[in-house]
Order: C-alpha cells, then sequence, then structure tokens
C-alpha cells in the first residue's frame, strides 16, 4: 500500500516497521510530529515526552539494555543536551536496535542556531544515515535499527527541516518481531563503563568502525550513477534532490549512509568521472572528509554557500558560476513581511509590557516568549539555550551585586523550566543571589504546537497522570518567596514584580495563564472589545501592545476629531474575529475608549 | 523542460493552505503521478507567510520548486501573490482569491497594502484567474469552506477526475462538514467557468 507522508511521519512509520518498543522525545521543531505520529498511530509503541532529550536517550537505552528496540528523537539542539550519554553509549552498544534522529534546521526556521549534527557521528563514532526523502526516511530507519543490533551500536539517522517536513510517497510494509530477547542480564563489562572496562570497550569502539566502513561499501543506499561521465557529484540527503533537479545528466555519488564514509566506493566515482564536485548543505562534512584522503574535488564549499538551506536554485548558480542566468523578477515592489507574533490573548504580552514599562534587562530562554524581543514590546534581551535563563540572571546577580538590583529579570517557560531550568533554580538558592525568574507556565509546550509535559497533568496519548507542583518544586528547591500572578492584570503583574525585584532573596514569580489556544484550560472566551471612535485619540498605547487583533487608521477631515474636540491623525480598531477579550488594551487605554462587552468588565479570564 | 508540474501555494496562517495542498497531493497520487510537496511550520503560525511547494509528474526529486519554474500560482490571498510572482515562469498561470489580509505593518499604519494587485497582475500575465473564493465560501454559510472552493477552482485546470478530488476532500473532513464541503467544491468549479 502507498502513501503520502512526511519525513517525519515516514520516519514513525519506520519505528513500528521495525518493531520498536519504547520511543522517547522532547518536542522541538522539525522533530516534533515524528513522536506525534507514534502516539496517535502506532499504538503497539510504549511513547513518551520526556522532560528533556538527555532522558529521552537515557530511557531509550535502559530499553535498549533490555533487549527491546528503541527510538529517541530530538532535533538537532537536543543532541547536545543528550550528548552526554550518547558518547558513552558508544562505549557500551546496545542490547535491542537503538536509533537516535537528529532533526536538524538549516536555515534556522525555529532554532537558536544551524548546527550541522553529521560531526556528532564522527564525534561519538558511531554510524548516521541520512535519508533524502520520506521513502528513504523510513527505510533507513529500518536499516538503522538493523545495523544497530548486528554492529553493538547505537546509530544516528539525520533527518533535515526539508525532508522531515516534505511529503512524498511510501510503500508500507509490515512490522517485524524482534529475534532479541527480553530479559535482565548482567554484563558489566559492557554496560558498566568503570575505567577499567571502558578501556576495552574503547578498543572495540575503533574495531567496530573498521566493520561500519566496510559495511558501507556494500551498503545499496550508498550507490554510483553513472551517466555524463565529465562531472561527477557527490552528494547526500536533501542536497541530492536539488542536485538531480538541476543536474540530470551528471553522474551521482549518492550517499545514504554519511558515517563512517566508503572509501573505497569514493576513489572508484573519483576514477569513473573526471570532474568531482562535492555539494552538500552547512558544513563541508563530506568534502573535509574526502580531502583527507588526499583525493582533490573540483568544487564544494568554494561554490555553496555554508551558511543557511540550500535550494535548486542555489544549486545551480554556485556550479554554474557566470554562465547562471537569473529568473525574470515581474515586480520589485517591497511586501509588507508578516513577521511571527503573540497571538491575540496571549498570556506573555501583559508581562512583556509590564517589563518594558518597568526597563528591566530580561533574560529570555526558548519558547513562543522569545517573541517578546521583536517591537513594540522589546522586552527579551537574551535568547540562548533551553533553560540558560535562570543561570544567567543568577550569574549576572552575582557579578552586578547591588549595583545590579532591581534591573533585570529572568524569563522562562513553563516546559522549558522542566526541561532545563530546575538545576540553575537550585544553583539561585543554594549560591543564595537576589535573582527574579518570571515563570510565564502557560500550561502547555506552545512554540511546537502545544505539547504535553510533566506539568500539565496528561501524558503524550492523553492520559491524565501525575503532575509537577511546581510552587512545591520551588519551596523545596529553597526558594521561598514564591506569587502567582494573573498576566492579563497589568496591575497585579506590575506591583508583584516591583515588589519581588527589591527583594535581596531570590524569587519565582509564576505566571498563572494558560496558552490562550489551548482551549481545555479556559471556561470560555470572553466578548471581543470594542474601540469607541468617538472617543478614541489616537495614542497607539494599545497598538504598541503589538497584538494582531488591534489596527491603527489615519484619519482625516471630520474624523479627525473626537467628539469631545480633542485632535487625532488616527484611530485604533479591533478585529472581532481574531479578539478572544483578554482585556489587556482596555487597561492600558487611559481615555475609556475601549469599551468590554462583558457585564462587569473581567481582567483576563475565566479559567480552569 | 521537464515533465513535472510546479503549483506553488501561498496564504496566511490559518487559511487552509497547508491542509488543500495535503489534499491536492493525495488526488495527484491517486491520479497515478510522483508526488512531492514541502512547507515549513514552526514558527509560522496564525498571521505568518504560509508557502507550500506542491509537484507532481512521472518522478519528482526536489520538493522545493525552482525559483522562476512554477508553472501554477494558487494564492489564497492578495498580497501574498504579489510576495511569490516572482517564482512564476513567464508563461505561468495564476489562480487568485480575491481576498486581502492586513500584514501588522499596514495594521500599525506604518506600510500601505499594495494597490490593484489583480489589475497588475492580469496586465502581465494571460492566464489570470480571480476567484471569490472567501465571498462565495461566506454566501454558502462557512467561511471555512474557502480552500475548498478555491480547489474546486483548481480542479477545473487538470484532467483529473472529479470524483477524486470530491472524495479526497471528504476524507479529509468530519461528516458534518461534508454537505457545505461538496457545495463549496460545485461553487468553485463553476466560479472558475465564469472567470476564464
Amino acid at each position: 500500500m502507498k502513501r503520502v507522508l512526511t519525513g517525519n511521519e515516514a520516519i514513525a512509520r519506520g519505528a513500528f516497521e521495525a518493531g520498536v518498543k519504547v520511543a522517547s522525545a522532547y518536542p522541538g521543531t522539525p522533530s516534533t510530529e515524528i513522536m506525534e505520529t507514534i502516539a496517535r498511530e502506532y499504538k503497539t509503541i510504549y511513547a513518551e515526552w520526556s522532560p528533556n532529550e538527555k532522558v529521552a536517550l537515557e530511557v531509550a537505552f535502559g530499553a535498549s539494555m533490555a533487549g527491546a528496540r528503541a527510538m529517541a528523537s530530538m532535533k538537532h539542539v537536543g543532541v547536545n543536551v543528550a550528548a552526554d550519554p550518547l558518547m558513552t553509549l558508544s562505549y557500551t552498544g546496545v542490547r535491542g536496535g537503538l536509533v537516535l534522529v537528529t532533526a536538524d534546521d538549516p536555515e534556522l526556521y525555529s532554532s537558536q542556531n544551524e548546527q550541522d549534527n553529521r560531526h556528532y557521528a564522527r564525534f561519538a563514532k558511531v554510524p548516521m544515515f541520512e535519508p533524502s526523502d520520506s521513502q528513504e526516511a523510513k527505510d533507513f530507519v529500518k536499516v538503522a535499527f538493523d545495523v544497530s543490533e548486528t554492529y553493538d551500536t547505537p546509530v544516528l539517522v539525520r533527518s533535515v527541516t526539508r525532508v522531515s517536513h516534505s511529503k512524498g510517497i511510501v510503500e508500507l510494509e509490515e512490522p517485524v518481531v524482534s529475534s532479541i530477547p527480553l530479559e535482565v542480564r548482567k554484563e558489566p563489562e559492557k554496560f558498566t563503563m568503570l575505567p577499567s572496562y571502558a578501556r576495552i570497550r574503547h578498543r572495540l569502539v575503533e574495531e567496530r568502525q573498521r566493520k561500519l566502513a566496510a559495511f558501507a561499501e556494500t551498503f545499496p543506499g550508498n550507490r554510483m550513477e553513472i551517466d555524463n561521465p565529465s562531472v561527477g557529484i557527490i552528494t547526500a540527503g536533501i542536497a541530492y534532490q536539488y542536485a538531480k533537479e538541476v543536474f540530470p545528466d551528471y553522474s551521482y555519488l549518492k550517499l545514504g549512509m554519511v558515517w563512517p564514509l566508503p572509501q573505497g566506493l569514493i576513489r572508484r566515482f573519483f576514477k569513473e568521472v573526471k570532474r568531482v564536485y562535492v555539494i552538500e548543505e552547512l558544513d563541508p562534512f563530506l568534502e573535509d572528509n574526502i580531502r583527507a584522503m588526499g583525493l582533490r574535488p573540483r568544487g564544494g564549499k568554494n561554490l555553496i554557500p555554508i551558511t543557511g538551506e540550500l535550494n535548486p536554485l542555489i544549486v545551480e548558480r554556485s556550479l554554474l558560476g557566470k554562465k547562471f542566468k537569473a529568473p525574470k523578477a515581474f515586480f520589485d515592489d517591497p511586501v509588507p513581511p508578516r513577521p511571527p507574533n503573540l497571538c491575540p490573548g496571549c498570556p506573555h504580552r501583559g508581562i512583556f509590557y509590564v517589563l518594558r514599562k518597568l526597563k528591566l534587562f530580561g533574560i529570555g530562554d526558548i519558547g513562543c516568549y522569545t517573541l517578546g524581543a521583536y517591537p513594540p514590546l522589546s522586552s527579551v534581551d537574551s535568547c540562548l539555550c533551553m533553560g540558560a535563563s535562570v543561570g544567567m540572571t543568577h550569574g549576572m546577580a552575582k557579578a552586578l551585586g547591588e549595583e545590579g538590583k532591581g534591573k533585570f529579570v529572568g524569563i522562562i517557560g513553563d516546559s522549558t523550566f522542566l526541561h532545563g531550568g530546575i538545576h540553575p533554580l537550585m544553583d539561585v538558592a543554594y549560591n543564595r543571589s537576589y535573582a527574579t525568574i518570571l515563570l510565564l507556565d502557560n500550561r502547555t509546550t506552545g512554540m511546537t504546537g502545544s505539547q504535553e509535559h510533566p506539568g500539565t497533568g496528561y501524558t503524550v496519548r492523553g492520559e491524565k497522570t501525575r503532575k509537577v507542583d511546581i510552587v512545591e518544586l520551588a519551596h523545596a528547591l529553597g526558594i521561598e518567596s514564591v506569587r502567582k500572578v494573573n498576566p492579563w492584570n497589568v496591575e497585579e503583574v506590575e506591583k508583584v514584580v516591583r515588589e519581588e525585584i527589591e527583594k535581596d532573596a531570590p524569587s519565582l514569580i509564576i505566571s498563572d495563564g494558560p496558552c490562550i489556544l489551548r482551549q481545555r484550560e479556559f471556561k470560555h472566551y470572553n466578548r471581543p472589545l470594542e474601540v469607541d471612535s468617538s472617543k478614541c485619540v489616537g495614542c497607539k498605547a494599545c497598538v504598541n501592545l503589538g497584538c494582531p487583533a488591534i489596527s491603527y487608521q489615519d484619519v482625516e477631515g471630520e474624523m479627525a476629531l473626537t467628539a469631545d474636540g480633542k485632535k487625532r491623525k488616527g484611530i485604533s480598531r479591533i478585529e472581532p474575529t481574531l479578539c478572544p477579550g483578554c482585556h489587556l488594551c482596555y487597561q492600558v487605554c487611559k481615555f475609556g475608549a475601549i469599551q468590554s462587552r462583558e457585564e462587569s468588565p473581567i481582567l483576563g479570564f475565566d479559567v480552569i | 523542460m521537464s515533465s513535472t508540474t510546479n503549483i506553488l501555494v501561498v496564504g496566511v496562517g490559518g487559511q487552509g493552505v497547508i491542509l488543500a495542498t495535503d489534499i491536492m497531493s493525495e488526488v495527484f497520487m491517486e491520479a497515478g503521478f510522483d508526488v512531492k510537496k514541502s512547507e515549513i511550520h514552526g514558527m509560522a503560525m496564525r498571521g505568518g507567510i504560509v508557502s507550500s511547494h506542491f509537484r507532481f509528474g512521472k518522478k519528482v526529486f526536489s520538493p522545493l520548486i525552482k525559483e522562476g519554474e512554477v508553472d501554477l500560482l494558487f494564492a489564497f490571498e492578495q498580497l501574498e501573490a504579489l510576495r511569490w510572482i516572482n517564482h512564476l515562469r513567464p508563461e505561468g498561470r495564476i489562480l487568485l482569491n480575491d481576498h486581502k489580509i492586513n500584514p501588522p505593518a499596514v495594521n500599525l499604519g506604518q506600510m500601505e497594502y499594495p494597490r490593484e494587485i489583480p489589475e497588475r497582475i492580469r496586465s502581465k500575465f494571460k492566464q489570470f484567474y480571480l476567484i471569490k473564493g472567501t465571498e462565495v465560501a461566506r454566501t454558502i454559510g462557512d467561511i471555512r469552506a474557502a480552500n475548498v472552493v478555491l480547489l474546486g477552482a483548481l480542479s477545473k485546470l487538470f484532467d483529473v477526475k472529479e470524483e477524486i478530488w470530491l472524495d479526497t476532500i471528504l476524507r479529509y473532513l468530519p461528516p458534518k462538514v461534508h454537505e457545505v464541503n461538496k457545495k463549496a467544491f460545485q461553487a468553485g468549479r463553476e466560479e472558475l467557468a465564469r472567470s476564464s
């Protein structure tokens, strides 16, 4: 049977067909839909959102040690978090097949960097497969499990945004049953990485590399397509598709396995064709390793950009050089952008409004709230990696001492806090700084499209479960001042923030307002608000909340005066189909021009 | 010239661009073609730019259409048609939903919404179809069916059986909205006939 699947759906299907028993993940674009598909469609697989990627990989490894096939999936930067177990997993090897899927994000569509995770394969000395479309995504996941068990190694499968989020036709097959028994078996020399055992395992890792290199020579996913022999292209992953598109007649060495490299095959290819070009996205990973073999490709990163995502046009332009003819442009109008923005009714908006008003430096983190960096809110002044804001706030407090007090706050979301913020908060309490942390608890993992986490009370499959009590947790870590605020109540937020940033002791302020898209958390939304055009003076206070529901129009003539004769240049308008009625604009309007249609205006929502 | 047909589907987050392209992928697979489609989801939420590349043919390699090789620009919104128009071939076709959604810079009074987009496009492209998809959907009684009106119009431009289109569309939608979407699909087909 054939189906049209995204790369991520195909990876999930591959796990199912490979007989995976345990799958774990932490949400992160572009990897998120792998776990979502497993949870939704493949009920024979135990599936979980783990609190972070390190935990996810350790869970998968535990399952593997018991003999089960297991898969952990994450975005590229998630592998940094999971790097600690990964580096030593290379030594222990596996029992049941163990696959780690890394979904890289060239072009940084939704990431803080565009690191090339192929380096992890070489660094950890483990094999890596790289699919170029959905069919290969499924096939390579299955091969990866076989290789994992045959060669006693964890295996990396690398996708990129373009493969994960593109659809193609995939031929479905039946799942296989693993022949490895599920059992508890002591093998300390393999699984207990004491120095004495680990030294021996390292030798085995090197031997395994040689065996895998031999496998790479005959793996059918590494293949030569000899056509016009004047030009030969060595490529892998999505870059293969782009190159084939624009240069269909050249010869190709298409690598489905990017580590270890099939050196014999590469040397043969150099003999078969006249001029060799290496076409790859991001770093010169293949090229450097090919050059290290003493071979001299004619072109690689001297022609093809090292930054950003490739596409057919870039590949063509890079290789053709002066012969490239740019496509015709029909219009050259500047077209207004549509930048990502906080949704109408978003609980973060009120918090950022207050931070801007108090002129605080916002030490931000990873999530929707990073968008608070953009004007007009302009309240997020740093963003590094998951959970970093808490430790950074502490470090800044230690550096500035009394001088810095009342000048900055840490900002972190609930999912990000549970991922990587608990340890630094422990540090804040343990090493006694005055750091104030704003925990924006919107009861979901927002930016990746709303996923459950240990603080929501539900599992990946929507079953009810234990819920982390963040207040209790903070107390247990040693934070005495923990206060909840209604983020849609500007006055309350301002009062609490002012009080807490002046204290000598650390504090945690929890913004207690769910993501506006999380319908189950709301008893109901409110009626949309309205601008009374007879009162609006056009001061733009509401416009400067950056709410997509609020617009501003210039006015002339009769309209350039309010009912009581004040001059104005324009007026605001609220789009009723977008406004969920959070009443934030109602509070910032000093002229009473924004009208609530509730019986008694409320600040925020009736939440569960 | 390759035997692959390239359709670029563009619009604003929330208009149903991705669903429409998913349906197109299924339809052309059912009709016996190789298909690929691609778009980025992540930070493009409601109100953001959505562009979805769809390609069908005997064998499709790249999921992305090369700039300058779009055969049909299928635009759900006027400004987005203008944003992507330079991706078209000179002899390319355009199917445009006659609908405007202000971007933030226009809402904030910093930029103007470009004027007379349909007229300007018509002056440069012979095969231009302007469809009142959003308006027709509103008349039928469900503005969310606008993307199905547009798919109805699109279906007239390709030689694929009507039943394949309708079956696939309904498979993607809950039964309670089947009737309204059947109407929307037919209305789209009639709209196209009228516009050409």
